[in-house]
């Protein structure tokens, strides 16, 4: 049976990784390097780098930062955060990235999905969705573009719905109501979105504790869970969570024997 | 006669991600060349074909680059082959991603699609849809006594990424199988080729151990 995936993501700014992570043994605990090298051994089922570069010139360094990683962790690497241009996805696949996460660019322009997808494959295409809950309609989501700052009027399920048709390969679902609060995340939403595709969902933002990561899975109907805080600041390690989970029933990894 | 040298080749044909296999083997201490150069390819201890992509734009790009004729001499041989992810799926006779279309046919069989609507029991009740494409760990059978497998126990996990499976017509080349849905085939072995679906470059210790495995008889045997 196919395993859940957990996820860690980092947040890499300028090379480093932000938002602080405070693995007690490590060296230089803002080397993303050094920190996806630790999530390895922690046998994380894949990672995810998010590019919170601001400026466009500065891009240089998250192709240096994956290029290092795949030089030393082999598992599946997703690159996110101001992809724009097929010469953008080309340069990250060529460091080492095996995925690419469209968000901005998707929205302003939706055949750029469909030509990421005829020109490097749907497995390699991952389409970001940021949304957040429309006041007084229970039920509708609106997806918002910029980190989550400017809206839209695109109806989230139905824009993955369409990002799927397009060829997206996978869904990175984000509650901006919920990112940062710890309370869990949006469930009525990652449900709403994980029946309506036929493509994999990962849920994220929110997540405070393993409950959490259990609920997206179960209620959310979700196949994979991303979570940042929970892992970097040393609460809780990879394994818990996928003790945690397979304690609940759900499928996961077991622990390697191969050594 | 093309001279020899002491390393493993990976095909290059202009699809998807290269770096990490080649780095991988790299890693474990193997030296690796990464080339489209079928002279130098014919020189090396082993041939690894990797893959990613759509088949159709697969098999253009190896005729392109002249390859073909070169693939099929290297896998008669019976020299040490190890065939990724496309680079299993190749091997078959043919297709039905996007249409029609011929493969290597070292193996006669065909590659298809997992068929839509299949589902999964749900926790709590009813059923779970499951997603196409086959996306994650999956735990492999180990079928066939082949020396690429040594030491990984049936039960392993392996990262697989794929929308099509292979079918041979001769049961007896299946080295293991997974599941999703259906039973399907993971990998095939023919003496000291093996080729399997899932990504041992993107597999841990699991697809580490595999890989060594493959430089060994590499060494050994190329």
């Amino acid at each position: 049976m196919l395993a859940r995936r957990i996820i860690p993501c980092l947040d890499v700014a300028g090379g480093r990784v932000v938002k602080g992570v405070k693995f007690l043994d490590l060296k230089d605990a803002g080397d993303p390097v050094e920190v996806a090298r630790r999530y390895d051994l922690e046998e994380a089922d894949e990672l995810v780098f998010l590019d919170i570069t601001a400026s466009h010139e500065h891009r240089g360094t998250i192709i240096d930062v994956v290029s290092r990683t795949a030089e030393q962790v082999f598992m599946p690497l997703t690159v996110g955060g101001g992809v724009r241009t097929v010469d953008d996805i080309r340069a990250l696949l060529k460091a080492g990235a095996d995925k690419v996460s469209i968000n901005t660019a998707a929205v302003f322009r939706p055949e750029f999905v469909r030509e990421a997808a005829e020109r490097f494959g749907s497995q390699c295409t991952v389409v970001a969705i940021d949304a957040r809950a429309v006041p007084g309609t229970p039920g509708r989501w609106e997806v918002y573009t910029h980190g989550g700052r400017k809206a839209t009027g695109i109806d989230a399920v139905e824009w993955a719905a369409r990002m799927e048709a397009s060829g997206a390969g996978e869904i990175l679902l984000t509650s901006m109501d919920r990112d940062g609060t710890r309370d869990g995340y949006d469930i009525p939403l990652t449900r709403a979105i994980s029946d309506r595709v036929g493509i994999p969902v990962i849920a994220s933002g929110g997540v405070g504790n393993l409950e959490h990561l259990a609920d997206g899975l179960t209620a959310g109907g979700a196949d994979a869970v991303l979570a940042a805080s929970i892992f970097h600041y040393g609460e809780y390690t990879v394994a818990q969570a996928r003790d945690f989970l397979r304690d609940r029933g759900i499928p996961v990894r077991p622990k390697t024997t191969a050594r | 006669m093309s001279p020899r040298n002491d390393a493993i080749g990976v095909v290059d044909y202009g699809m998807g991600n290269l770096r990490s296999v080649g780095k991988a083997l790299e890693s474990l201490g193997f030296d690796v060349k990464v080339t489209s150069d079928a002279s130098v390819l014919d020189g090396c201890r082993g041939l690894v074909l990797p893959g990613v992509g759509a088949f159709r734009d697969c098999m253009e790009n190896l005729r392109k680059g002249g390859l073909l004729p070169f693939l099929s001499d290297y896998l008669s041989q019976g020299r040490p082959f190890l065939g990724i992810c496309l680079g299993l799926q190749l091997l078959f006779s043919e297709s039905e991603e996007f249409g029609r279309h011929e493969g290597i046919g070292f193996l006669s069989g065909k590659v298809v699609r997992f068929p839509a609507g299949m589902t999964e029991p749900r926790q709590g009740g009813g059923e779970r849809r499951l997603k196409i494409p086959h996306m994650g760990w999956n735990r492999i059978d180990v079928t066939m006594d082949h020396p690429v497998f040594d030491g990984i126990e049936t039960g392993s996990s392996f990262y697989f990424v794929h929308s099509y499976y292979v079918v041979p017509d001769d049961p007896a080349v299946v080295a293991a199988r997974s599941s999703y849905g259906i039973d399907f085939t993971a990998a095939v072995g023919l003496g000291n080729r093996l080729a399997v679906q899932f990504h041992p470059e993107k597999s841990q210790s699991a697809g580490l151990r595999l890989l060594s495995n493959f430089g060994r008889l590499s060494r050994e045997a190329g």
